[in-house]
């Protein structure tokens, strides 16, 4: 609100009149569309009770459960490396020799450019063609390892310089200045880009089901073809209850996200926001 | 095994490259306009706006990209909107991108200086006039750098599209590896065109950069 | 302190799903109309010299790959948890002759892209799931078989008439699995390009229910499935235009083993099993059963 008042004045009465009708017509427009959106799936039977029916079962339950517990398995594994490599990796990108930054600097570009849909299929065809968790966790390990490292970097680089060199006039080596006096500072600042990029991860879980590691989708895409209604799969209604547990678990850890980010404002908070 | 680019695979390879890139140029125009106006709505007046482009947001990112294909291309011919399944991967990754650009944007707003929007005011333009005469072109220089990323995304997300019968460079890899060809080899390639995809993103968004920078 | 506060804000919402997890148990197949047969488990069975054997003893259970979507061929009853479907018979078969009870097998869902690689890995000791035996494959493991010869095939509407083999589809509308060979085969036959291609033909054959595409192609017992899943609305048009000799997949250089379930194959086909266990799976479609391969592999 206190950006965009900055944009109008005050509503007077006629602005606000005005307003009023703009809102009432918007309105009216949405609740129109909403309506048509839900008369049209239920014109096509999508509420009838044989659509909803798998999701009573016990059987069907569990499954979705254990999807969204390895969902969350896969999302915790990959979360954990992929700090620890964006971690190393900026650390890499910021060192003295030439050589480690020049590395660092194009693993983090070649893995930033590559589709993780594509990177997982290729990990699971050639390194981890035992197990679709390993190549799942590490093609997003790969893939925000290198997102992290970027938000680590600019951290580090936000780090007013006196303190650096504060602690190296106190005669602390590269690391230890690394280690004790910008990283965690760097973290600090750019917790809510990082968690903001955590929630890229826990979304791109779902695209495990390219190697048939059992996550929520999979088990959701699983139900709804071995269902067969009168009127076709029920696609839509796993679509519905599968999205909204994703959006639950987003919105929770965005939630988080905001409450440390009120707990730890001070200074000038930079924030970037996570890549798509 | 044997040769990959051979039997039309060289064909295949760069129609499905061609695809990659009509898909995420179409996208990226969609999303830059559905973005502002997302954006607009978000800063704008009227509360009900405000509160449709917050759902929005809100929906489209923190939905995995594969479930709202899945919502695009099982959903909407139910609502009796049929197209082809390359429309409905525009349409899908506009809605999904298009949020992303509000975000940016809508930051992007907020950094522009109060004076700004305040001197347009007095001089009596309206609500749109400042936003998009005065205060949106600003706010575009400070979003470049954020835009990039979210453009830079944008190939990449479109992968996805793939496995909802787009024959674009994702496809290619799977119909290689379904033909029986060694998955480095494929693999080599396709990350290539993608290097190649970011590569020019990346310098678009700087020739952008250099342009706005002579113009402030 | 505040960690723990997440984490127990965590575990309380994970607890809450798990409380709303308690719903009814699903009536067992009632559609399945034909029984299926049972088989006699071999008590003292033995593989001499065979690596796969050994493990999966030693394991005391047999882990064995298959499809879950395909109805009445290889399927993943998600309300009842069971397994179900002709394929699902022939791997129960085997393993009756190999010594192991319905208890004692673990199925393990690889779809069509990770069948070398789940059996090269040894992540399961056989594969059943319309596993076409050809040369390529051959390179990377090996087959028993075949148990049956599918057909690349057909679904339609039931009252679409029009369609009456693989020339019908003359700019028409196909949808089938993606980057699969069936993809390469129907478009020699001219229909609308590209091929609509999804990664399940479950995808598939709900746009053919909302008659988004015309048909869906793909193997003819895959179809059968679907069409005697969606009795009365489906049917296969019925004239194959390939031949797919569907085996048993294994892990190269077991041959001790691939005897063995060859072995197996040909018992239970000699003995009528194979026939009762089709008449209750794919059969419902009101297909006829096809003739039984003679095993090569």
């Amino acid at each position: 609100m206190s950006g965009s008042s900055v944009l109008y004045d005050v509503p007077g009465p006629r602005a606000k009149a005005r307003n009023l009708i703009l809102g009432v017509l918007a309105g009216a427009g949405l609740l129109g569309l909403l309506w048509y959106v839900y008369r049209s799936l239920a014109d096509a039977n999508q509420f009838t009770a044989a659509m909803w029916d798998p999701f009573q079962y016990k059987v069907a339950q569990e499954k979705i459960l254990t999807g969204l517990l390895d969902t969350l398995k896969a999302f915790a594994t990959a979360a954990v490396l992929s700090l620890i490599l964006g971690a190393l990796l900026a650390a890499g990108r910021l060192s003295d020799h030439k050589p480690v930054r020049t590395v660092c600097t194009a693993i983090v570009q070649f893995f930033r450019a590559m589709p993780l849909l594509i990177m997982i299929f290729a990990l699971y065809q050639s390194l981890f063609t035992t197990s679709p968790f390993w190549g799942l966790v590490i093609g997003l390990a790969l893939y925000n390892g290198a997102v992290q490292a970027e938000i680590i970097r600019s951290g580090i680089n936000a780090v007013p310089r006196g303190q650096g060199e504060a602690a190296f006039a106190l005669g602390l080596r590269k690391t230890q200045v690394m280690g004790t006096v910008l990283v965690p500072q760097a973290v600090r600042s750019m917790l809510p880009a990082i968690i903001g990029q955590l929630v890229v991860t826990l979304k791109d879980t779902s695209l495990g089901f390219v190697i048939t590691y059992p996550e929520l989708l999979y088990v959701g895409k699983l139900i709804a073809g071995t269902t067969a209604t009168p009127d076709g799969y029920p696609y839509i209604p796993v679509t519905i209850i599968i999205g909204a547990i994703y959006i639950t678990l987003c919105l929770l850890l965005t939630a988080l996200a905001k409450w440390i980010e009120g707990r730890s404002r001070r200074g000038a908070n930079r924030r970037t926001p996570a890549a798509a | 095994m044997g040769r990959l680019f051979e039997n039309g695979n060289l064909e295949l390879f760069r129609d499905g490259f061609l695809q990659t890139v009509e898909l995420s140029a179409l996208s990226a125009l969609f999303a830059l306009l559905l973005g502002t106006l997302l954006a607009a709505f978000r800063v704008s007046p009227v509360p009900v706006l405000r509160v449709f482009g917050t759902v929005w947001v809100n929906t489209f990112r923190n939905t995995p990209l594969t479930v709202l294909f899945f919502a695009v291309v099982f959903g909407l011919p139910r609502l009796g909107v049929h197209f082809d399944n390359f429309t409905f991967a525009v349409i899908a990754l506009s809605a999904y991108t298009g949020s992303f650009v509000c975000e940016v944007l809508r930051s992007g707003i907020n950094t522009v200086q109060v004076g700004q929007a305040e001197a347009a005011r007095s001089l009596g333009m309206t609500f749109s006039q400042t936003l998009t005469q005065v205060v949106l072109p600003q706010a575009a220089r400070t979003v470049l750098g954020p835009m990039s990323s979210v453009f830079i995304a944008l190939p990449r997300n479109s992968a996805i599209a793939g496995a909802f019968s787009v024959s674009e460079l994702y496809h290619f890899q799977q119909t290689m590896t379904d033909l029986g060809y060694g998955i480095f080899l494929i693999f080599f390639w396709v990350a290539l065109a993608y290097l190649f995809l970011s590569a020019c993103v990346a310098l678009i968004f700087r020739f952008l950069e250099t342009r706005l920078a002579v113009a402030r | 302190m505040r960690t723990r506060r997440t984490i127990a804000a965590a575990m309380s919402v994970l607890a809450l799903t798990a409380v709303a997890a308690c719903g009814k148990e699903a009536p067992v197949a009632a559609d399945n109309a034909v029984k299926l047969p049972t088989y006699t488990v071999k008590t003292d069975a033995k593989v001499e010299g065979s690596k796969t054997f050994d493990e999966a003893k030693k394991r005391g259970k047999l882990v064995i790959g298959a499809k879950a979507d395909q109805p009445y061929l290889g399927f993943e009853n998600t309300a009842t948890g069971a397994r179900e479907g002709f394929d699902i018979e022939i791997a129960k078969m085997i393993a009756a002759d190999l010594g192991f009870a319905p208890d004692k097998i673990e199925f393990k869902t690889i779809n069509s892209a990770n069948r070398e690689t789940s059996l090269i890995g040894g992540q399961i000791d056989y594969y059943v799931g319309t596993y076409t035996i050809n040369d390529t494959r051959k390179q990377k493991v090996s087959f028993a078989g075949p148990y049956y010869i599918a057909g690349q095939d057909l679904l339609v509407l039931k009252d679409k008439a029009e369609f009456t083999g693989p020339e019908s589809v003359k700019g028409k509308k196909v949808c089938s699995a993606t980057g699969s060979t069936s993809v390469k085969k129907i478009e020699e036959f001219d229909p609308v390009k590209p091929v609509t291609q999804y990664d399940t033909y479950a995808q598939c054959v709900d746009k053919l229910l909302t008659n988004e595409v015309d048909a869906v192609t793909t193997d003819d017992a895959i179809l059968k499935g679907f069409a005697a899943k969606n009795a009365g609305k489906l049917k296969v048009v019925g004239k194959t235009f390939s031949k797919e000799p569907y085996g048993v997949g294994l892990a190269k250089e077991d041959t001790a083993f691939q005897t063995a379930v060859a072995a197996a194959l040909k018992a239970h086909e000699d003995n009528g099993d194979w026939k009762k266990a089709y008449d209750a799976t794919l059969g419902l479609s009101g297909a006829a059963a096809p003739e039984i391969p003679a095993l090569t592999n």
